[in-house]
């Protein structure tokens, strides 16, 4: 091995930038994967709901006794039973409560009423079914922009009179907050001097995340102990272990919160449900492991909704396409619960990255948030924190100003991104974006697509469909954002008041091997192998000799879990920060066995060398092994160390995305002919593994675009939450993904890496509606909302006049 | 409740049993017989995580009694690797091409396209993506499950694979 160059030693290590095969699939290729449902313990329970059917009802009678009755079934827990142990409501991540179970009125369909637990999930099912409630039906409110209107039914009667929230004051019973964020009086000058303005009202419908693999928990309280371990689906372990802490009264030491493998997760998985209250209080009533499993429906009807957000967009422009002013109200319907899952301090998440890509000198942004009798949560589907939202709006509000203009869009975004030079750039709204090259990004997406030639074919096109000689529209989209990821400083976020930095702690064993354990969670994004590529390259040891361990609360340092794509913007550089300290003892280390000073050494690949004569070296094998019996006089033996990381700032991705498509007026069929997607993200760990993100996130954002919606209709029904009718894009109906990068490294993160996971969903979006949008601005069109369905699709078509 | 007896091959391997007449053959196989590979993902066969090969035809085993399976031939994910623990062409494409994420599609996505490869010895990209639509995937966008295919068709037809250009 002495022998091999520099090179072919770093090649070895499969360290940072290589394509390294995922260590997870070995155990996953085999079936041998280990989720939540797959755990078997002795004297299983299982336990099952009983839901509301109805939207908005008072509670007249609860009865159980024939739930009871079922073979099987051992108890049913009901609000009665919860409320004398305080747990009949449990705090929520944004400073509100949410019911466990429904105690006298349920606010949304398919709400938590009773808790059946039985002896195996029929019979829990049986009981669930079986138990009897008598309910009033009240006034439904579906509608966000009834909900603050002076006749509008009050939904929270448990808080009515509470005219202070969370976030400041109420100014309606169905009012959660006000968050207003910019310079309202330049914004409002800025307006009044403009040569050109647009106004356009850009809804985000309401979508849910749907992992594969649905939320589940099983809870098993060992009362001789006093403890609690909690196997679950959570993206978040350590939190949920804290807030089931605090709940519960049980002492945080004697809970044990496991996460294993996780099948997906996207933002549904962050929150607390009633399912693991429930679950807990279950195991302890009947001194049994108590498993608890979502169906579909639950999943998509209950457990954290994501968007639904209308945002009234404004800008200001000269005539000759400068951007001026910003200005965005928007209405964001939070469901029957705040529940949103935001650090404490944004109760509209990072919206305020409204303003994108593009130099604005000012903007003001106000948010309201409003109960309704809709589901609670509030997550982000695959995105920092309402940054979709915000993206989607700036990238329409754009598309919609060049339209106005007269101007072509990538022409218009070309004139108005920030320039390389203004890195780093404080945005109007108060972000310190760290680094970025938004031109030469822009610029290459355009040549990779022929974008000139593009835009003359859909000319050609539109003069043909003019003239009736095809039936078919051709729309470019693009989408140029910006994410922000990676939260967060201490000194700005926090959940429930814990500061959101992240951990990482490496241990080296004797012979050379490592074990490193994170506070984050992988729920597909392939840790077990990225974290090591880090280590790899850092420490010198070989990637395959190093164990990455996640999900244990007993075993793995504190941390706030893997959302927001923060996992490689925080955890990655904990682990580089943990490996430097390592380096620097082994570094004190070597040098004690070579007999020279410190400084007299060099690092190169996987050993010290003395400078001036690399033929005397340690490797940091030898280093492991030294550590634990040759230390220098004074020095602690072992090799291990702990960081846990709080960024000085927030990292922010960004990406050119372009996207043609035809669209059939008469079927109102939209098909994607082309999506390329160029990403930066800063320095890349594992090619492989980006790729796959981007493909997996335009594949949710083409979802979300082109279909997706959690709709309710007027009597609070929410329709269709299942398969049959929530779109779920199949390999039939995918576009091929052509995928493209750029690298400009963080300059404030130790390895210049910016997390990648959510940008596709992010950039993906505002693209596919750009181009469905685009094809038929010739015809006069501005904005049609998403989902970009074939029936909406045919609808506006239709509207257009286009059907004769 | 009253339970009947069944009998059926499983991985090669005879299985006698007492069942529910109402339970359903994904839970016999995951909570019974202790095969976790198969999933559960919608309860309502649209997902296809659950996909076993039963009498030479893929099946989710969402949507089907235990009893109904009585005398049937089953191969989970779990029969799939060879008895020495050699992996599949299929399950080794799938590391090889990035095939999975999260993983919980996978055992089903890998048992469905090991029916496929015997339907259609050489199928194409069209052939393939039509052939797993009623296995979904929320975390890789299919385009890479398709090159494990693809990977798995040529490597079992003892013809080196080539990547199609993007």
């Amino acid at each position: 091995m002495n022998d091999m160059t520099s090179e072919q030693r770093a090649e070895r290590l499969q360290g940072m930038g290589c394509k390294r095969k995922r260590v997870e699939d070995i155990r996953f290729v085999q079936g041998k994967g280990n989720y939540v449902d797959d755990l078997k313990l002795p004297g299983l329970l299982y336990g099952d709901f009983t839901r509301s059917p109805h939207g908005h009802a008072r509670i007249k009678k609860l009865d159980t006794s024939k739930a009871k009755a079922v073979p099987g079934v051992l108890a049913v827990l009901t609000a009665a039973d919860l409320k004398p142990l305080g747990l009949h409501y449990m705090p929520t991540l944004a400073g509100d409560v949410q019911a466990v179970l429904a105690e006298e009125k349920v606010l949304f369909q398919n709400q938590e009423v009773a808790f059946v637990i039985a002896e195996d999930r029929y019979a829990a099912a049986d009981g669930a079914e079986l138990v009897e409630v008598e309910n009033e039906a009240l006034p439904i409110l579906v509608d966000p922009f009834k909900a603050m209107a002076p006749d509008a039914p009050v939904l929270r009667e448990d808080i009515k009179d509470k005219t202070e929230g969370a976030h400041g004051r109420r100014k309606h019973p169905n009012h959660i907050f006000t968050w207003q964020i910019g310079d309202k009086e330049a914004t409002d000058a800025a307006f009044r001097k403009a040569e050109v303005t647009v106004k356009e009202l850009i809804s985000y419908q309401r979508v849910h995340p749907c992992p594969l693999e649905t939320c589940q928990c099983v809870a098993s309280f060992d009362k001789i102990k006093g403890e609690l371990t909690l196997w679950g689906t959570f993206q978040a372990p350590h939190v949920i272990r804290t807030v089931a802490s605090l709940i519960s009264k049980i002492p945080e030491h004697k809970i044990h919160v496991i996460s294993p493998d996780i099948g997906g997760g996207f933002g549904n998985k962050v929150g607390a449900y009633s399912g693991y209250i429930c679950a807990i209080v279950a195991s302890i009533v009947t001194g049994r492991p108590v498993k608890w499993v979502e169906d579909r429906i639950e999943n998509l009807s209950t457990t954290a909704f994501a968007r639904d957000y209308h945002m009234m967009t404004e800008i200001a422009a000269t005539k000759d396409g400068k951007v001026m002013g910003l200005r965005v109200y928007t209405i964001a319907d939070h469901g029957a619960f705040d529940a949103c899952a935001d650090p404490t301090k944004w109760p509209a998440g990072f919206f305020n990255i409204v303003t994108g890509s593009y130099d604005f000198p000012v903007a003001h942004v106000t948010v309201d948030g409003v109960y309704s009798n809709k589901a609670p949560g509030g997550v982000a589907y695959r995105c920092s924190f309402r940054v979709t939202e915000a993206a989607y709006c700036i990238e329409r509000g754009m598309d919609i100003l060049a339209q106005k203009l007269g101007m072509d869009p990538a022409e218009l975004r070309l004139k108005n991104l920030i320039r390389r030079e203004q890195f780093p750039y404080t945005s109007a709204l108060g972000w310190e974006y760290d680094s970025g090259d938004y031109h030469t990004a822009l610029r290459r997406a355009m040549d990779a697509v022929g974008y000139q030639e593009l835009r003359e074919e859909q000319k050609a096109k539109g003069a043909a469909f003019k003239r009736g000689e095809t039936r078919e529209l051709m729309g470019i989209g693009i989408a140029f954002f910006t994410e922000i990821v990676g939260a967060g400083p201490s000194r700005n976020c926090d959940i429930l008041g814990i500061a959101m930095f992240d951990s990482a702690e490496i241990r080296i064993h004797p012979t050379g091997t490592v074990i490193a354990r994170l506070g984050t969670k992988s729920q597909g994004q392939g840790h077990e192998t990225t974290y090591a590529q880090i280590i790899a390259t850092e420490l010198g040891l070989p990637a395959d000799d190093i164990t990455v361990e996640e999900g244990n609360t007993d075993t793995a340092p504190y941390g706030l879990g893997t959302y927001g794509s923060r996992s490689t913007p925080v955890s990655g550089a904990a682990t580089a920060m943990a490996a430097r300290k390592i380096k620097a003892k082994a570094q004190m280390i070597a040098a004690h066995l070579l007999e020279v000073h410190d400084d007299d050494l060099e690092w190169d690949v996987d050993r010290f060398r003395v400078k001036g004569n690399p033929e005397r070296f340690k490797t940091m094998k030898d280093l492991a092994w030294a550590a634990y019996n040759r230390v220098p006089p004074g020095m602690e033996p072992g090799l291990e160390a702990v960081n846990y990381y709080d960024p000085p700032n927030m990292t922010f991705p960004f990406g050119a995305y372009i996207c043609v498509v035809d669209v059939d007026v008469d079927t109102g069929t939209t098909k994607v002919r082309r999506f390329y997607a160029l990403d930066d993200c800063g320095t890349r760990i594992n090619p492989m593994i980006i790729e796959g993100q981007i493909h997996g996130g335009l594949t949710e954002a083409f979802g979300i675009a082109m279909g997706q919606e959690i709709r309710y209709d007027e009597t609070g029904n929410v329709t269709g939450p299942s398969f049959m009718d929530y779109f779920m894009p199949t390999a039939v109906e995918t576009p091929k993904w052509e995928t493209d990068w750029t690298t400009t490294p963080s300059p404030h993160h130790p390895i210049g890496a910016k997390g990648v996971g959510e940008s596709p969903n992010v950039g993906g979006v505002p693209c596919f509606a750009n181009a469905v949008n685009d094809a038929f601005k010739f015809l006069g069109s501005t904005h049609i909302s998403m989902p970009h369905d074939n029936w909406r699709t045919w609808m506006a078509a239709d509207k257009l006049g286009l059907h004769g | 409740m009253s339970k009947v007896q069944v009998s059926m091959k499983v991985n090669g391997k005879t299985v006698d049993a007492l069942v529910e007449p109402r339970m359903l053959l994904i839970h016999f196989l995951r909570e019974q017989l202790n095969l976790t590979g198969p999933h559960i993902g919608c309860d309502t066969s649209h997902c296809g995580a659950c996909t076993i090969d039963l009498d030479g035809k893929s099946v989710k085993s969402c949507t089907m009694f235990a009893a109904q399976a009585d005398g049937a031939d089953i191969l989970t994910i779990e029969g799939v690797a060879r008895a020495d623990g050699t992996l599949h062409p299929l399950q080794e494409g799938f590391r090889e091409m990035h095939g999975l994420q999260c993983g919980f599609c996978t055992p089903g996505m890998i048992v469905r396209a090991y029916r496929l490869l015997q339907e259609n010895k050489n199928p194409s990209e069209e052939e393939i993506r039509f052939g797993i639509s009623g296995n979904l995937c929320r975390c890789t966008g299919y385009q890479n499950i398709v090159k494990a295919i693809q990977y798995a068709a040529a490597k079992i037809n003892g013809v080196p694979f080539q990547e199609a250009a993007e």
